[in-house]
C-alpha cells in the first residue's frame, strides 16, 4: 500500500511540475492543482497509514490512526481551492486585458538556450 | 515615575501633534512641549536616588527564553543623556514653534521629533541590548524623517538617504557585535555584560565584536571617514539640526561608547581604533570647518570635529579621559545647540546663511549677536566658559598619551585641531556680526521674538554658570563618570576648576587661541589657497559607492529576475533536489521499521486509474476541456484514497472542494482558448520532462522511506485523542482539532479564504469598469449550447436545494463527534447554491440571494471571532472553548459547545467565500447579444408566450 501511495505522490507531483513549466497560464494552473494534490496527500501520509481506524472516538475502536496531520490537510484543501480562483482570476484578467496568456513577461522564443 | 513610562511618553505623545495641529499651531506646539515636560519632570524623580549612586531599573521579561526582556535601567550616565535629550528637546520644542513658517505642517513635524526623542530614550535607558538595537534603528529611521522634513527640498531628501544609508549600515554591523558580545556574555542584558570584562576581552570574538559595535558608533557619531554624512543632514530645518547634532543623535555612538567602556576599553586596539579615529576627526573638521561658507555647514563639520575629541578622551582608557569626555559632552551639547538655534535665527531674519553675504549683524541683531559670541567663545576655549574647562582637560590628558611609541604626536594634533577650532569659532562671530554693515543682505534682519532666543539664552547661561563655577556641575560629572567607568577603575581626584597652575596645558590653550587669531586674520589667502588644493569631496566618493552597488545589484537581479516564470520554476525544483538529494546522500536513514500494509485489489484499481489519467492529460493536456476532466478523475480517486485510508473528513472535504474547483475552471475556460499551442521545441519538453521526473522521484522516495519508519519523538497527536473528548467534548479528533485545539489556526484560514474571495471580487469589478468590459460585451458567441437552462436541470435542483441544505445542516451539526462540520457543511451548502446559479441562470439566482455574499463572509469571521471573544468573559484565553449536555423533554439528551458557534463562523465563511468566487466568475460571462432570463427556465408550460426580451445587459 505504502509503494502505491508513494508512487502515486511522485506521480501527481511529475506530472504537476511539468505542466508548472510550461507557457500558458491554463497547464500552469493545472500543474498547481496537481501540485496540491500531491502535496496534500504526502502532508497526509506523513502521519503514516492506517485502514479502518478513523480518528473518531469510540468505544470498540482498537487504535486511531494520526489526526494531525489530517486536521492541516482539511484547511490545506480548502485554502489551495482560495489560491487556485485567485490564480485563475488573475490569469482570467491578464488574459482578457492583454488576448495573451503566456506566462513570461518577455517576448517568447522557445528557443532553449534562452531558456536555461 | 516608571521608567517605561517615561520611554513610552514621547512614543505615545507622537499620536498627539498630528491631532492637536486642527486647533492651531499654539496648542500642537504646547501639546508637543507638555508630553517632554512630563517626561522630563518624571525623569527628574529618579535624579536624588541616582545622585546618591543608586541604580532605578524597571523588569518586564517578554521573551526570556531568547534573552529578549524589556528592562530599563537608569544610573548616572543614563539619567545624564536622558535629561540632556529630554532638556534639549524641550527648547527645540520652544524654538521650533516660532522656526517653522506657516507652510510647513508642524503636526507631522512635532510627530517625527517626538519619535525620535522617544528612540533616543530608549537607547540611553535601556537595559537589554537587543531592545537597544531596536530604539537605535528607531533612531535612524526617525531621523531619516526629520531631516527629509522638507520633503520639496533635493537636497534634504538626498541628505536624508545618506544619513540613513551610512547610519543604517552601521547599524547592521552593530546588530552583529552586540549578537557576538551577548553570546560572549551569556547574556543580552547589559547590566550582566558589563560584569564580564575579563571574560569578553579574552575571547577571540572580542576583536569581531569590537570592530562591528565601533562601525556603529562611528557610523552614529559621525567619525572619520564616516563624517560625511552628518554636513549633508544640514539640510533639514535648523531646529533639528540643533537637537540632532548637538545633544542626540551623534551623541548615541558616543553614549554607546561610553555604556560600553567599562567591557569594552583598555585594551591596544580600543586605544588605537578609536583614540586613531578621534584624533583623525578631530583634525580634519576643524580645518574644513574653517573654510566652509554656509553658518551650518561651519558648525556640521565643527560638530564632527567636536565628536572627534570625545571619542579620543574616551579611546584613551583612563579615568581622567573618560570624565574629561562626560564633561565635554555636556559643554558642547550646551554651546553647540545654543549656535545652530543662532544660526536658524540668522537664517531666518537675514535671510541666508551664507557667510559672504553677512557681516555687521552686530547692531542689527544685538541680542543674537551676544549669545552667537558667548557661545561662540565657549566653542573657541576661553576662559570663564565652560568649554574653555574641558578643553583643558583634554590638553591635559593628551600629553599623557603616547600613540604609535610617539609621546608629541597627540599633543601636536590636539593643539592643530584646538587651534582651528578657535580661528573657526572666532570667524563665526568676525565675519558675521563684526564689519561694517552692508545694505544687500538677502532679508531684513532683526531681532526675533523672545520664543526664537530665549532657548539659546538659556543654554548661554548654562554656558557662563559653568564656566564660572564649575563646582556646580561636579557632582553631575562624577555620578556620570562613575557610572561610566562601571566599577573598573578609581573615579579620578581631580577637581573642575578654572585654574591649574601654569601647565602644558595651559600653554597650549593660549598656541590654540593665539594661533586661531592669527590664522583669522590670514584668512583670505589660506581661503584661496585650500579652493586651489580642491580637497577631495567626500560626497562624491559616496555617490561612487551607491552608483557601484547599484550596478551590482541590478546585474544580479537582472540576470535572476529576467521575467521568466517558468525558468525561476524549473531553476526552484532543481536547487530543491540538487539539496535534497545531497542531504539524502550524504545523511544517515535508519532501517525500515514499519511492515507495510497488503495491496488490496481496489486500492490498485484506484491507482491505476489515477496513473492512467494522469498520463492521458499530459498526453493530451493542449486540449484544455479534456484536461479538466481528467483533473477531476485525478480528484475523486484522491478523494477514495483519503475515505479508504481513515480519514472520512479529509474525503468529504476533497469531494466537495473538487466539485467547486472544476465548476470554477470550467467558467474560467470560458474565456480563456481552448487548446494550448504548441511551442516549446523537444529539447525543451525533454528539458521539463527530466526535471519533473527528478522531483517525482524525489518526492516519491521520501515518503515512501517517512511512511515505514516510525517517528523519531513520539507525536502530540497521542495527546489531542487523549483529550479531544474531555477537553473539547467531542469524539470526532479531526474536527476538535480544528475547532479547538488549533482554532487559533483555523480563524487565520478563514480570514484568509475570506481575502481571497475579495481579491477576486476586487480584480472582477476592475475588469468590468475598464475596456476589458466592452470586449467581453462583444465576445462572439460561437458554440453555445441551444438550451441554456434546460428545464430537467431546473426542476432537478429546486426539488434538490431543500435537501441539499438540510444534509448541510446534518453534516454541520454532526460534525463534532462524526465525520463533518464547517468546512463541509459550507461546501456542500455552497454546491447547493451554484447548482441553482447554472440551473436558473445568474439573473435569477442572483435576484432571490437576499444576503450579498461579502456580508456572509464578514459575519462568519465576526461570528468566529465572537465566539473566541466570548471566553475573555469567563476569564479564559481567547477561543478556550467550553460544553456541556442538556436535555429538554421530549428530545434526548444533547450536547451544545461554544466550539459550535465557531464552527458557525467557519461555515458561514466558506459559503461566502465560495460564492463570491463563483458568482464574480460569472459576472465576467453576461454578454450583450443575449437576453436577461426572466423566468427560471427557457421554457415554462404555464406560460403562454416567450419570455419578452427586457432589453440589453449593459
Amino acid at each position: 500500500m505504502e509503494l502505491l501511495l508513494a508512487s502515486a505522490v511522485g506521480v501527481l507531483t511529475a506530472a504537476g511540475v511539468y505542466l508548472v513549466l510550461r507557457q500558458r497560464t491554463f497547464p500552469v494552473i493545472v500543474g498547481t492543482a496537481f501540485l496540491s494534490y500531491a502535496v496534500n496527500v504526502f502532508l497526509f501520509a506523513s502521519g503514516r497509514l492506517a485502514v479502518q481506524q478513523p480518528p473518531v472516538l469510540n468505544d470498540a475502536a482498537a487504535a486511531y490512526t494520526d489526526p494531525l496531520p489530517q486536521a492541516l490537510v482539511l484547511t490545506a484543501i480548502v485554502i489551495s481551492f482560495g489560491m487556485t480562483a485567485v490564480v485563475v482570476m488573475v490569469a482570467l484578467g491578464a488574459y482578457l486585458s492583454s488576448e495573451d496568456d503566456h506566462i513570461d513577461d518577455r517576448p517568447e522564443t522557445g528557443d532553449e538556450g534562452a531558456q536555461s | 515615575m516608571s521608567l517605561f513610562l517615561i520611554v513610552a511618553l514621547p512614543f505615545l505623545g507622537a499620536l498627539l501633534p498630528g491631532l492637536m495641529i486642527r486647533a492651531g499651531r499654539q496648542a500642537c506646539g504646547m501639546v508637543t512641549f507638555l508630553v517632554t515636560l512630563t517626561a522630563f519632570l518624571g525623569l527628574m524623580t529618579h535624579l536624588p536616588a541616582v545622585m546618591a549612586g543608586e541604580t532605578v531599573t524597571a523588569r518586564l521579561d517578554w521573551m526570556p527564553s531568547l534573552g529578549l526582556n524589556f528592562n530599563l535601567f537608569v544610573d548616572g550616565l543614563g539619567l545624564f543623556f536622558a535629561s540632556l535629550i529630554l532638556g534639549i528637546g524641550l527648547l527645540i520644542i520652544t524654538y521650533a514653534r516660532f522656526y517653522l513658517s506657516r507652510e510647513d505642517n508642524m503636526g507631522e513635524f512635532y510627530t517625527y521629533l517626538l519619535l525620535f526623542q522617544g528612540a533616543m530614550v530608549g537607547i540611553v535607558l535601556c537595559d537589554n541590548i537587543l531592545m537597544l538595537l531596536i530604539f537605535w534603528e528607531l533612531t535612524s529611521l526617525s531621523s531619516f524623517l526629520l531631516i527629509g522634513y522638507w520633503k520639496h527640498l533635493p537636497e534634504g531628501r538626498q541628505g536624508a538617504r545618506m544619513a540613513l544609508a551610512v547610519t543604517g549600515a552601521g547599524g547592521l554591523a552593530m546588530i552583529g557585535g552586540m549578537m557576538l558580545l551577548g553570546n560572549i556574555a551569556g547574556s543580552y542584558d547589559l547590566t550582566v555584560i558589563l560584569q564580564h570584562r575579563d571574560e569578553i576581552q579574552a575571547s577571540p570574538y572580542y576583536m569581531p565584536a569590537l570592530i562591528l559595535i565601533l562601525l556603529g558608533c562611528f557610523t552614529k557619531s559621525a567619525q572619520f571617514p564616516f563624517h560625511f554624512w552628518l554636513p549633508h543632514a544640514m539640510a533639514a530645518p535648523t531646529p533639528v539640526s540643533a537637537y540632532l547634532h548637538s545633544a542626540t543623535m551623534v551623541k548615541a555612538g558616543i553614549f554607546l561608547m561610553a555604556r560600553l567602556w567599562p567591557v569594552l576599553s583598555g585594551t591596544d586596539a580600543w586605544f588605537i581604533l578609536v583614540t586613531g579615529a578621534g584624533l583623525v576627526t578631530m583634525v580634519i573638521g576643524a580645518i574644513v570647518a574653517l573654510f566652509k561658507n554656509d553658518l551650518k555647514a561651519l558648525l556640521a563639520f565643527s560638530t564632527v570635529s567636536h565628536l572627534g575629541l570625545i571619542t579620543m578622551l574616551l579611546g584613551t582608557g583612563t579615568p581622567f579621559g573618560a570624565m574629561a569626555a562626560v564633561f565635554h559632552i555636556l559643554n558642547h551639547a550646551t554651546f553647540k545647540a545654543a549656535l545652530f538655534m543662532s544660526a536658524g535665527i540668522i537664517d531666518h531674519e537675514a535671510g541666508t546663511r551664507d557667510i559672504t553675504l553677512l557681516g555687521g549683524l552686530r547692531r542689527l541683531m544685538p541680542v543674537t549677536f551676544v549669545i552667537a559670541t558667548i557661545a561662540s567663545l565657549s566653542m573657541a576655549g576661553i576662559p570663564f566658559l565652560n568649554g574653555f574647562l574641558s578643553k583643558e582637560m583634554m590638553l591635559e590628558e593628551t600629553t599623557h598619551t603616547t600613540l604609535f611609541g610617539n609621546p608629541m604626536l597627540v599633543p601636536v594634533l590636539a593643539t592643530i585641531g584646538a587651534l582651528f577650532s578657535a580661528a573657526y569659532s572666532f570667524r563665526y562671530i568676525v565675519h558675521t556680526f563684526l564689519g561694517p554693515e552692508r545694505d544687500d543682505y538677502p532679508g531684513h534682519p532683526h531681532d526675533p521674538g523672545v520664543g526664537m532666543w530665549g532657548p539659546p539664552a538659556l543654554l548661554v547661561i548654562l554656558v557662563i554658570a559653568i564656566g564660572i563655577a564649575p563646582f556646580l556641575a561636579e557632582p553631575l560629572v562624577k555620578t556620570v563618570t562613575a557610572a561610566v567607568l562601571g566599577g573598573t577603575a578609581e573615579l579620578p581626584d581631580a577637581h573642575l576648576k578654572i585654574w591649574h597652575g601654569v601647565t602644558p596645558a595651559l600653554w597650549m590653550s593660549v598656541i590654540a587661541v593665539a594661533g586661531g587669531i592669527i590664522l583669522l586674520l590670514m584668512f583670505k589667502p589660506l581661503s584661496r589657497a585650500w579652493a586651489a588644493a580642491g580637497p577631495p569631496f567626500a560626497k562624491a566618493i559616496f555617490d561612487a559607492i551607491i552608483a557601484m552597488l547599484v550596478a551590482i545589484a541590478q546585474a544580479v537581479t537582472g540576470r535572476l529576475h529576467d521575467g521568466s516564470l517558468t525558468r525561476y520554476a524549473a531553476i526552484f525544483t532543481v536547487t530543491v533536489f540538487a539539496v535534497t538529494a545531497h542531504a539524502w546522500f550524504s545523511g544517515g536513514v535508519g532501517l525500515p521499521s514499519r511492515d507495510a500494509l497488503p495491496i488490496e485489489p481496489v486500492p490498485m484499481t484506484a491507482w491505476i486509474l489515477l496513473v492512467t489519467a494522469t498520463a492521458v492529460l499530459l498526453r493530451y493536456h493542449r486540449n484544455r476541456f479534456l484536461a479538466l476532466i481528467l483533473m477531476g478523475v485525478v480528484g475523486l480517486v484522491v478523494s477514495m484514497a483519503f475515505a479508504y485510508l481513515s480519514a472520512p473528513d479529509l474525503a468529504l472535504t476533497q469531494l466537495s472542494v473538487e466539485v467547486v474547483t472544476i465548476i470554477l475552471l470550467l467558467l474560467a475556460l470560458n474565456f480563456l482558448p481552448r487548446y494550448t499551442p504548441v511551442e516549446s521545441t523537444a529539447g525543451r519538453r525533454l528539458r521539463d520532462g527530466v526535471i519533473s521526473i527528478g522531483a517525482g522521484v524525489g518526492a516519491a522516495a521520501l515518503i515512501y522511506t517517512m511512511m515505514l519508519r516510525d517517528f523519531v519523538e513520539p507525536s502530540i497527536s497521542a495527546y489531542h485523542l487523549e483529550n479531544s473528548y474531555k477537553g473539547g467534548g467531542g469524539t470526532n479528533v479531526v474536527n476538535v482539532i480544528l475547532v479547538d485545539f488549533r482554532g487559533f489556526d483555523t480563524f487565520g484560514e478563514i480570514i484568509v479564504l475570506g481575502i481571497a474571495a475579495l481579491i477576486i471580487y476586487a480584480i472582477t469589478e476592475a475588469l468590468l469598469s475598464g475596456p476589458v468590459r466592452a470586449r467581453l460585451l462583444n465576445r462572439p458567441t460561437e458554440d453555445v449550447a441551444g438550451d441554456a437552462h434546460p428545464m430537467m436541470m431546473v426542476v432537478v435542483t429546486r426539488v434538490m436545494m431543500p435537501v441539499v441544505l438540510m444534509v448541510g445542516v446534518y453534516i454541520f451539526l454532526r460534525g463534532h463527534n462524526e465525520p463533518g462540520g464547517g468546512f463541509i457543511a459550507g461546501l456542500v451548502v455552497a454546491i447547493g447554491v451554484v447548482m441553482q446559479y447554472m440551473a436558473s441562470g445568474y439573473s435569477w439566482a442572483s435576484a432571490r440571494q437576499r444576503y450579498p455574499f461579502h456580508g456572509i463572509i464578514g459575519t462568519g469571521v465576526l461570528v468566529a471571532g465572537l465566539t473566541g471573544i466570548g471566553a475573555w468573559f469567563f476569564g479564559a484565553e481567547f477561543l478556550t472553548s467550553s460544553f456541556g449536555y442538556f436535555r429538554i423533554p421530549p428530545f434526548e439528551e444533547f450536547e451544545l459547545a461554544t466550539a459550535m458557534g465557531f464552527d458557525l463562523g467557519v461555515f458561514l465563511c466558506v459559503v461566502g467565500a465560495v460564492m463570491l468566487s463563483l458568482e464574480s466568475f460569472s459576472r465576467l460571462a453576461r454578454r450583450s447579444d443575449t437576453e436577461v432570463n426572466e423566468y427560471a427556465m427557457d421554457i415554462d408550460p404555464s406560460r403562454d408566450d416567450a419570455p419578452q426580451p427586457t432589453g440589453k445587459e449593459g
